[in-house]
């Protein structure tokens, strides 16, 4: 159950697919240290508003150490200063479960959560439940059961079903409907999709699986 | 991208209220309506005063005299699945449960739900509306399906919250602590209507910071519930919603809350219903009788007369559970 994510920000490799699209910029990517783990910067007086804060985040099982401003939301750090990307930004106020991740195992939308307030707490993003090349229990189920079209709202969707599967390990349908309903998908996948986070359940109960 | 503001997390209450105290200041606990409003520029925020360092508002504890005290940083998921809220107080974990999403109910808190602004499209839109300062109320000649059937005036919101009406059935109060120390304020008196001051929902003064909600022991033998209808099945903000809590001597009415949601500017109570359910036991025809009294004296706007038969059907089911119930 614990985080696992024990390749660097940037994948297995150390390439992620958007990496190898895009020139890693050197700025983004450079400012996230990785490594010695720091307290957790206390907030001293307000500055500037500009002025970047620095900040500790403990992200798939690593620290980063990096300055944000303060309106800078999770979802724009974690992808745009931390490279995953894994986690989508959809409609950024709340109202589709796209940029869903775990905060101390309970899920949350990262577009509402400044990244100032994500420090002292364990965040898990979508690229933190394979461990390296093999994927979840969930995972896989969403692949067995098709539970996506264009996949654009998946990784919100697994990271949804993983909050619920560890609240609830053995959840009804009822169960599966209310604990997916912050998510959205607009090609219509919800069945397969209850489908797959049953079938995970269940395999993660019989198996003892992550 | 969000404006730009300054970002404080203090960890006493007294610094807290101090920061608070600064113009432009704005208090941040869960964040979800806050940010969503400052990123439709619905208004700006000089500072956010994060109240997540102040552990001590967060959490449910019972008091001597049988009643609890709810934090105001308490998440909504906490509330709903709170064991002794869940036994004494069905209507307010009924009501945490039926609100927002899963992940919402992780990150909003109790204080904020009660405190959230308005979901009026002309409100969050591009208009310079009346709750905003300008003239006038757009939904009033607009589009008006979702608003106000009760207490509208210059402005013809509804209040968003499902909270809030489950908690005032349940005669909560609200702890308030500001530069002038603190003070406690029953949940009916709580809420603000638009023909009193229509730019506020709420008597919460600038610098003033919700801490905690108490409630009053239940009733020997109490039931309550809370009924909400809305567009979808989940995740959408109540049309219209009854939160009903009846305190019972055998099968005999003793006491009564009938609170509404989604159909006025703030909660709203409907004692002519309360007092149609006091001294009687429930049977179909007091049923119906209490939620035609409900539905009673409401004003439709040009688009929202269908909410008068929600609120007869909304009260109608939430007693019948209850009846089933009790």
């Amino acid at each position: 159950m614990s985080d696992r994510g024990k390749q660097g920000p940037c994948g297995p490799q150390g390439v992620s697919r958007r990496g190898f699209l895009t020139t890693v910029s050197s700025s983004a990517a450079a400012a996230a240290v990785v490594g010695a783990v720091a307290p957790t910067v206390a907030e001293a007086a307000p500055r500037d508003a500009s002025e970047p804060t620095p900040i500790v985040l403990h992200v798939n099982g690593r620290k980063y150490r990096l300055a944000v401003e303060p309106r800078e939301t999770l979802i724009s750090v974690l992808r745009e200063r931390l490279g995953l990307t894994g986690s989508k930004p959809g409609c950024e106020r709340g109202e589709c479960g796209a940029c869903t991740v775990l905060l101390d195992g309970s899920t949350r939308y990262s577009c509402m959560t400044l990244a100032v307030e994500a420090q002292g707490h364990i965040i898990t993003t979508i690229e933190g439940l394979a461990d390296g090349e093999e994927l979840s229990e969930l995972q896989k189920a969403f692949i067995h059961e098709d539970a996506y079209q264009c996949g654009f709202c998946t990784p919100g969707q697994v990271m949804a079903a993983e909050g619920l599967l560890r609240k609830n390990p053995a959840p009804t349908m009822d169960d599966v409907r209310l604990g997916m309903s912050g998510n959205l998908c607009r090609c219509g996948a919800y069945g397969h999709i209850f489908k797959a986070v049953q079938k995970a359940a269940s395999t993660r109960r019989a198996g003892g699986a992550k | 991208m969000l404006p730009t503001f300054t970002y404080i997390k203090p960890t006493t209450l007294d610094q807290a209220v101090r920061e608070l105290a600064t113009p432009g200041a704005r208090a941040c606990s869960g964040g979800t309506d806050l940010l969503g409003c400052l990123r439709d520029r619905v208004f700006t925020a000089e500072k956010l005063v994060s109240l997540n360092g102040l552990t001590e508002l967060r959490g449910v504890t019972e008091l001597a005299n049988g009643g609890l005290r709810i934090g105001a940083l308490t998440t909504l998921t906490e509330v709903a699945t709170h064991a002794l809220i869940g036994a004494k107080y069905q209507v307010l974990a009924a009501a945490a449960a039926a609100a927002a999403s899963p992940q919402l109910r992780n990150q909003g808190t109790i204080g904020g739900n009660i405190c959230q602004r308005p979901r009026c499209w002309y409100y969050r839109g591009d208009f310079a509306c009346a709750r905003k300062g300008g003239d006038i109320c757009f939904a009033k000649e607009g589009e008006n399906q979702l608003h106000a059937i009760f207490g509208g005036d210059v402005c013809v919101m509804v209040h968003p919250s499902d909270t809030a009406p489950a908690l005032m059935a349940l005669d909560a109060s609200v702890r308030l602590v500001g530069p002038r120390g603190t003070r406690t304020v029953p949940m009916g008196e709580f809420f603000v209507l638009p023909s009193k001051d229509h730019t506020r929902e709420t008597v919460v003064e600038p610098g003033e910071l919700v801490t905690e909600l108490v409630l009053p022991p239940p009733p020997a033998l109490a039931v309550s519930t809370y009924r909400k209808l809305r567009a979808r099945g989940a995740w959408d903000f109540a049309i219209t919603g009854a939160a009903v809590a009846l305190g019972l001597r055998g099968k005999k009415i003793e006491s009564a809350r009938v609170v509404l949601s989604g159909v006025a500017p703030v909660p709203w109570r409907v004692e002519a219903a309360e007092k149609e359910l006091v001294g009687h036991e429930l049977s179909d025809a007091l049923i119906e009788r209490a939620a035609q009294r409900a539905s009673a004296n409401a004003t439709p706007l040009s688009g929202n007369a269908y909410k008068v038969a929600l609120v007869r059907g909304a009260v109608a089911e939430a007693l019948s559970d209850l009846r089933d119930k009790g």
